[in-house]
């Protein structure tokens, strides 16, 4: 992967300039190559990663990964069902997953109830859904590579050789 | 009690009382330090975690576990095509510290000369005066940190037994091309010089390819070679380095080892050997981890007006602060007091060092970045 790639990645908000001077080209240079990555989509957006269980207001309530079976369609196999699915607001992620069942569909709601809700009467009642098994998550520790935990202090001794 | 003539003669590290005002400080930003700032990967230090599941708490053979040695033993031979028999040319060190103490007290007879390139990391001095020999330092500081051909002939005479060669260099982060080593290499095969290779760095050298000091041709039984695990694997607190080197050399070595340490820690070694297996990708992204923030730092302190080479290994970057009107430790305690930020003094790692400080790059960005601003303020007021 590009290392202006790399970098992004790890800090969303890393300036042109400092990119620039990270990996010795002009920040012209960078900023064209950046450019070039939004508009490809290979970049999609900068957010921050938040550790919702840190925020008392929080409204975001709960989360649960469902498994999905279904029919695939003529012609169209899965990605046609899939895409019905994914358009759904409440679903933040959705992947197609070998094994037992098709899909892996990840559905945030207020509380139980919705989430219960909108798996019975949106997404089972969809025509080649064959079955659903949901999972509510009950405690993150780890989420896109960053560990949901408060980072221990530095315990390196301040001067050494 | 009376101490020792040769501990009392021994110079206590000039800036003890520094590092005593630096340990004292709150909040400051240290660029100071000369380890890694990740910790190791976990994928090693689950190694170590499970050795001791297992019950592994004993001692190991003086040499060290085999299997660390077979695997180092492999780790060079891919690396750099070089051939270390694991049971006779190959020992286990607390660290490369403790490695360089038993080759100097392994090869010096009274009075034999030790050549030390400097500015140079402080124990190399210390230690041969320890084992009863005479080091001979050599300024650098002219000829832009290097030792060189003409630098070496200059000081040889018929006591020189050794030298300690380290590269990439701590503080200075210079490293050496094949065609440099190859010129050194002549002039240390003529004179039947020893070279005591401390290449601790390697793994972290930016530019080129890391050329192992003894596989230069005809330097393997002339060279005893030292790596470990602290730098590249982020493993400092481990500690466990190694030597490999003549068969008759490693066992007076061993001899040594074997009375006063008798082994490294068996968990220690255990995480090692996890370490050469399946550390290698953690090390590669560290080091480019490293290389960005050096080429930042570099760039940034240029523009400073503090200036630097661009280092070729190691996480120093050592600036000239003449500019600043300053002593080396003037400079370093100035920053320190009035805007919290720590560095070494140039002076630390020898007298030809005055007017440099090193900079570490061991630090976040974040840290690099907050401790810029200060520096640039803290010039900004001495103009």
């Amino acid at each position: 992967m590009d290392e202006i790639l790399e970098i992004l990645e790890k800090d969303g908000r890393a300036s042109v300039e400092d990119i620039a001077k990270m990996i010795r080209k002009k920040p012209d240079e960078v900023k064209k190559a950046i450019k070039k990555y939004e508009k490809e989509g290979a970049i999609l957006k900068y957010k921050a990663v938040i550790n919702k269980d840190l925020i008392k207001d929080d409204e975001s309530g709960v989360r649960a990964l469902i498994e999905v079976n279904i029919v695939p369609q003529k012609d169209l196999g899965f990605d046609k069902i899939a895409e019905r699915i994914y358009s759904f607001p409440e679903v933040t992620s959705c992947y197609l997953i070998s094994g037992t069942y098709d899909l892996l569909v990840v559905v945030e709601g207020k509380n139980l109830r919705t989430v219960s809700n909108f798996v019975a009467e949106k997404l089972s009642c969809l025509e080649n859904v064959r079955g659903t098994a949901t999972h509510f998550l009950l405690k993150k520790y780890k989420e896109d590579g960053v560990i949901l935990k408060q980072k221990s202090e530095n315990k390196r001794i301040a001067i050494s050789y | 009690m009376q101490i020792s003539r040769v501990v009392e003669k021994m110079q206590p590290s000039g800036i003890r009382a520094f590092f005593d005002l630096v340990l004292g400080m709150k909040e400051v930003i240290s660029l100071g330090v000369g380890e890694p700032d990740f910790v190791t990967p976990w994928e090693i230090r689950e190694a170590g975690i499970y050795s001791l599941e297992q019950g592994f708490t004993s001692y190991t053979s003086n040499k060290g576990l085999y299997k660390l040695r077979l695997g180092i033993h492999r780790h060079l031979k891919n690396r750099y095509g070089l051939d270390y028999c694991p049971d006779e040319e190959i020992l286990i060190t607390v660290g490369v510290s403790e490695g360089l103490d038993l080759v100097l007290r392994s090869i010096i007879n009274p009075g034999d000369k030790i050549l030390v390139p400097q500015p140079s990391y402080v124990s190399y001095g210390p230690v041969t005066e320890l084992a009863g020999g005479v080091p001979v330092y050599i300024d650098t500081s002219k000829d832009g940190f290097k030792i060189t051909p003409k630098l070496l002939e200059k000081h040889i005479d018929k006591k020189t037994k050794g030298i300690v060669l380290n590269y990439p260099t701590n503080p200075t982060g210079v490293s050496y091309r094949r065609k440099e080593l190859e010129e050194i290499n002549k002039v240390l095969l003529k004179h039947k010089i020893l070279c005591i290779s401390d290449e601790v760095y390697a793994d972290l050298t930016y530019d080129f390819q890391h050329i192992a000091f003894p596989s230069l041709p005809k330097a393997k039984n002339n060279t005893v070679y030292f790596n470990g695990f602290s730098k590249s694997y982020a493993m400092t607190g481990w500690r466990v380095g190694f030597a490999c080197g003549p068969k008759e050399i490693i066992a007076a070595m061993t001899k040594i080892h074997q009375y006063t340490i008798m082994c490294v820690s068996i968990t220690s070694q255990m995480a090692a050997a996890e370490a050469l297996v399946s550390g290698r990708r953690s090390v590669e992204q560290m080091k480019r981890e490293y290389s960005r923030r050096k080429e930042f730092i570099t760039a940034e302190l240029n523009s400073l007006g503090l200036k630097c080479q661009r280092p070729q290994g190691a996480f120093y970057v050592f600036p000239c602060i003449k500019s600043a009107g300053l002593s080396s430790m003037d400079f370093s305690r100035k920053l320190l007091e009035e805007e919290k930020v720590a560095v070494v003094p140039g002076t630390a790692f020898g007298a030809c060092a005055e007017g440099y400080i090193r900079i570490s790059y061991a630090s976040s960005m974040e840290n690099l970045k907050e401790a810029l601003v200060r520096i640039k303020r803290f010039l900004g007021k001495k103009k």
